[in-house]
């Protein structure tokens, strides 16, 4: 299998430098026959890598330690589902899967060739020169099929204790998606740049794909915060560390150019803008993947240092270069079609927007890097962390905020002063008594600046809401009565039909509304976090522990002992005004094949806050337990947000009923055209 | 009125401005209690790349120890200064979670607030250009013939599309 494995990416690389050679030539010669054998040989690199990458689950699933990978990521004891997962836990495997992702991306590119022949030609050159990179990776530095030296040990080191979670599962997979996802649209766009492509039908492929990418990077950010709440045990959700920061980078310039890819649709201005969005967008994806595997910055989730530095710095700079260059050649061709008119408009405010959503990106960026740029200059590296992210991007987070409730209500072009007033005065009115509802239930915004920010944030919110409220209402009135004026059913002149056609004729925008009512579900999560307490004590038999209204009583202590970690829990009972509502067990594993220990975090999430107990360890010098509890208000609000965005993204890129009844009817036509085609042939 | 509505601009933009100034320059005390504040301003340097408290190695004797030194520093009266520069001497510059406002480390805080101020300066400029380039091709262009049936059709057909999102 190992030599299978080997062979196929061998298979996998030639087949890649064949697709880009034949693919350019063909693109020269104009010639078809040849451009179908590099779409071909597009489509046979799925396989290529699809075999490869089976034989390394496959080893990891018979243990096979005789390839170091397997030797290093799995043990005999490893429960299936971690075995499955072993492909993407270390530096080569996840190359692997990443290439594997890649080949995926490419087979659906290739095979929906049909959309548009000559743009499609073009991006799969793109994509094949992505693909000879990554592949050529793991042929030659990162190769996950090297044998283990000397004598096969008996059993494997495991996997890393902290990855052993479901989430772990899932996470990396939606991550690499999202990333991987991002190559198909800078694909379409270099292709639309370098062939001058006329009118606008790339940039609405350009969107839809970059909408896959975003779901797939949205769901992997989330569920990376959900795991590291989960699971890492410090209470907290988001680190600020450099690997989550990478993660980031290319969200907010991919939701940049979400936004503003409308003005290009509607208004034919901000092209190049938008070009270089998509460009970003995908360095920035390199360039994340570039942070966690060379080592440059310390990070808790980095893979192991390797010599992979360099051949990223080098990708990065051809890609960087061929956009330039592609630009300026070409640059007449993305030439707005109109200007804007007005600093109080929809234009407008997608603009401040994008330049909101950038400045963020740039601040992430700078504190990413700054401890190497700091290194270099004064020779002393400093540390960047949670502190200096909070200060900067909050206030950024915020603005954004309030153009999320004021830029979708702008008109398009110029908007009215009473136009204004009248679609914001009474979602203002609601906001401002959400403040004050706030300080009469006792929070004190002048007290603390975590208290303001999660002050103004709530405000903020309920703003957004009511704004979006307000349109859906003022929609499915407007479709109520008309369908009633028609002599529609009782059904049909209900408002709640009205606001479901409404949402059926617009998904895209109606879909984008839900997608703002999760962030703004989720920035109230974020708002909770001034308001978190903990603390820690040894806890011995029926001792206790006192935190915000729950008594916690300690009931007693557990040990167990499996095939890949013994373990210690406690059992926690917990009361509420002197009542039990609950019991918790808190865990420390010590994982046997690797050597280490981890802990299984017990919460109790509700509406209003998450009771989230950790046991942390034993007093050395007593033998004592150790619990440390924390109070974390809100955070059952941050993944219920994370599930809105989700459904709205999914409900923009479903057609609108017309487009759908059109296409259909286009399809309906070319069948009954069809017979006679052929009749005249 | 417009001259009105241009002041009023630009007020509105000021305060914008100045609020994310006042935001961005604001001192954070996220609990109001030394000890968290302190804690939360320091890492822990067992190699684990995370805050002080919140450290969630097993049985991390580092963080354990550095918390207790804390403590200690806290309980012999010393400034927030004090007790930082004192972890600075033993545990050395990364200690610190966020850059200090000193020497090069200021050009850490400013960078974002000029790339701010400049990202939004530079978009009303560009918008402001465009709004007099606009003006001027409206002027420019020979009067619209009244009554020009494929002229209106074009018009609703931009209406459409461009209240369609």
């Amino acid at each position: 299998m190992p030599q299978l494995g080997s062979f196929s990416l061998l298979v996998g690389l030639a087949l890649s430098v064949y697709a880009f050679g034949a693919g350019l030539l063909a693109i020269f010669w104009d010639d078809d026959r040849l451009g179908e054998t590099a779409r071909r040989a597009g489509i046979g690199i799925f396989w290529a890598v699809t075999s490869a990458s089976a034989a390394l689950v496959w080893a990891a699933f018979h243990n096979d330690f005789s390839l170091a990978y397997i030797l290093h990521h799995s043990n005999r004891a490893l429960p299936v589902a971690y075995k499955f997962a072993a492909l993407w836990s270390g530096q080569e495997g996840s190359l692997l899967f990443w290439c594997w992702l890649l080949a995926c991306y490419g087979l659906v590119l290739r095979l929906r060739y049909k959309v548009d022949t000559r743009l499609v030609a073009h991006a799969s050159v793109v994509i094949s020169a992505v693909q000879i990179f990554f592949l050529l990776l793991v042929n030659v530095p990162a190769h996950p099929f090297s044998m283990t030296p000397g004598v096969v040990p008996a059993d494997g080191n495991g996997l890393n204790p902290l990855l052993q979670y479901p989430e772990m599962v899932i996470h990396p997979p939606m991550l690499y998606l999202g990333y991987v996802g991002m190559t198909v649209p800078f694909c379409f766009a270099l292709a639309a740049l370098i062939m001058r492509y006329p009118g606008e039908k790339w940039i609405h492929i350009t969107r839809r794909w970059t909408m896959v990418g975003w779901l797939f990077l949205t769901c992997g950010i989330f569920l990376g915060s959900y795991w590291a709440y989960r699971v890492l045990g410090w209470g907290g959700w988001w680190g600020w560390d450099p690997v989550e920061n990478a993660s980031l980078l290319p969200w907010l310039t991919g939701t940049a150019f979400l936004h503003s890819v409308m003005m290009q649709e509607k208004r034919g201005m901000m092209k190049v803008w938008n070009m270089w969005l998509i460009f970003c967008t995908f360095l920035l994806s390199i360039f994340g993947t570039f942070l966690t595997r060379s080592g440059v910055v310390s990070s808790v989730h980095a893979f192991a240092e390797s010599n992979i530095g360099p051949y990223f710095v080098t990708f990065l700079a051809i890609i960087f270069a061929a956009c330039v260059y592609f630009y300026i050649k070409n640059r007449s061709h993305l030439e707005s079609e109109h200007k804007l008119e007005s600093l109080v408009s929809r234009e407008s405010s997608f603009l401040f927007n994008n330049v909101l959503l950038l400045v963020a990106a740039f601040a992430v960026l700078w504190g990413t890097l700054f401890p190497v740029l700091s290194e270099w200059v004064t020779g002393h590296k400093v540390t960047v962390g949670p502190p200096f992210f909070n200060k900067v991007n909050i206030p950024i987070a915020l603005f954004l905020l309030l153009l999320t409730a004021v830029g979708p209500l702008l008109a398009w072009r110029k908007t009215s002063a009473e136009s204004l007033r009248r679609n914001f005065l009474v979602p203002g009115i609601i906001s401002l008594l959400s403040g004050v509802a706030l300080v009469a239930v006792g929070v004190r915004p002048w007290q603390d600046m975590s208290y303001f920010y999660s002050t103004v944030t709530i405000m903020l919110s309920v703003l957004v809401a009511a704004t979006i409220v307000s349109e859906f209402v003022r929609g499915g009135l407007v479709i109520a009565r008309h369908n009633l004026s028609n002599q529609g059913s009782a059904w049909q002149s209900n408002i709640f039909y009205g606001m479901y056609q409404l949402t059926r004729r617009n998904m895209r925008r109606y879909g984008g509304y839900v997608v703002h009512f999760g962030v703004i579900v989720t920035m109230i999560g974020f708002a909770g976090v001034a308001f978190y307490q903990n603390t820690e004590k040894e806890l011995g038999f029926g001792d206790k522990l006192e935190i915000g209204h729950y008594t916690l009583v300690c009931r007693s202590y557990t040990q167990d002992d499996q095939p890949n970690y013994s373990s210690e829990r406690a059992i926690m009972d917990i009361f509420r005004d002197g009542k039990q509502i609950d019991t918790m067990y808190p865990e420390q594993r010590f994982y046997k094949a690797s050597g280490q220990p981890a802990t299984m975090v017990a919460n109790r999430s509700t509406v209003l806050e998450d009771l989230y107990l950790v046991y942390t360890g034993k007093n050395p010098e007593n033998g004592k337990p150790i619990i440390k509890a924390h109070l974390n208000p809100l955070v059952w609000w941050i993944w219920s947000g994370a599930h809105f965005i989700l459904v709205g993204t999914l409900l923009a890129l479903i057609p609108n009923a017309q487009a759908r009844k059109q296409a259909a009817a286009q399809a309906a036509r070319a069948a009954a055209r069809q017979p006679v085609a052929t009749g005249a042939i | 009125m417009n001259r009105l509505r241009k002041i009023s601009t630009h007020w509105a933009m000021l305060l914008m401005l100045a609020s994310v100034l006042l935001l961005m320059s604001a001192a954070g005390d996220p609990t109001g209690q030394r000890f968290d504040r302190l804690g939360h301003g320091l890492m822990c340097t067992c190699g684990c790349s995370q805050i002080l408290l919140e450290c969630n190695h097993v049985g991390c004797a580092v963080s354990e120890q550095m918390r207790k030194e804390l403590k200690e520093a806290l309980a012999s009266g010393q400034s927030d200064d004090a007790i930082l520069a004192g972890f600075v001497t033993k545990y050395g510059p990364t200690v610190l979670s966020a850059p200090t406002n000193t020497g090069f480390n200021r050009v850490a805080w400013i960078m974002p607030v000029v790339i701010f101020l400049a990202a939004i300066g530079g978009l009303v400029w560009v918008v402001r250009v465009w709004q007099r380039r606009s003006r001027a091709q409206l002027a420019a262009a020979p009067p619209a013939s009244a009554g020009a049936e494929g002229e209106l059709d074009e018009f609703r057909r931009r209406a459409r599309e461009e209240t369609e999102l």
